[in-house]
């Protein structure tokens, strides 16, 4: 598995977790009170951050446990990032359409933060999931 | 997901004296995957990496690659 595989498996699977303990703590949180008024703030930022900390030490670890390709990076690696972020990025869009909508609307800011919040969850595993398939069957014709 | 670009590495390599993986991906400057992927055809190489392989074994580009597709159109 190639250096840049491992990292893109890091972070599918810290960006799932952190959002499915965020989630879960939210539903905790919202025993006998409407879901738009959970305290979801503090939640939410302490699963973005831990996120990003873990994804860091994640890739240095997968750097450690393999050091043969350590950093190695040509442009296959390259095209097939494209071409990932390409497919994830349209999930960021839609969120921020749906957010949109949300604001337009009127709706509370616990299903707009989360609307987006939501779309960006999708993009990384989307789009991890789109790049790891292209590292095993090749980047499709777009 | 096959590509359309054939190619001779694997034989090529045999042929100077059994070459790993690994020693032509340090050659050519890319990764031990990214030859196998293209040694398997899940990868068709930019121009540029196609040349530098080629050169490694010191034959023309075509000894190499074929495009298979759209010969026989061609014709």
């Amino acid at each position: 598995m190639a250096f840049q595989e491992r990292g893109i498996w890091v972070d599918a699977v810290v960006t799932l977790c952190s959002f499915v303990v965020y989630s879960a703590l939210v539903l905790v949180r919202a025993q006998g009170i409407p879901l738009h008024r959970v305290a979801y703030v503090a939640p939410m930022l302490w699963a973005i951050g831990i996120g990003i900390l873990v994804v860091i030490v994640g890739r240095i670890a997968a750097g450690i446990g393999w050091p043969e390709d350590c950093g190695k990076t040509d442009a296959r690696d390259l095209e097939i990032g494209r071409f990932g972020d390409r497919v994830g990025q349209s999930f960021l869009g839609l969120s921020g359409l749906a957010a949109l909508g949300l604001c337009m609307a009127e709706a509370s800011h616990f299903w707009i933060a989360n609307a987006i919040y939501l779309g960006f969850v999708v993009s990384v595993l989307v789009g991890s999931a789109m790049k790891l398939a292209a590292y095993r069957q090749g980047i499709p014709d777009l | 997901m096959k590509t359309r670009v054939t190619n001779s590495i694997r034989a090529l390599r045999f042929a100077r004296g059994e070459m790993t993986q690994a020693e032509l991906a340090e050659r050519v400057g890319v990764t031990r995957q990214t030859i196998i992927a293209i040694e398997q055809g899940r990868y068709s190489p930019s121009l540029e990496m196609a040349f530098q392989i080629a050169r490694v074994f010191e034959v023309p580009l075509e000894q190499v690659f074929r495009y298979t597709e759209g010969e026989s159109r061609r014709r």
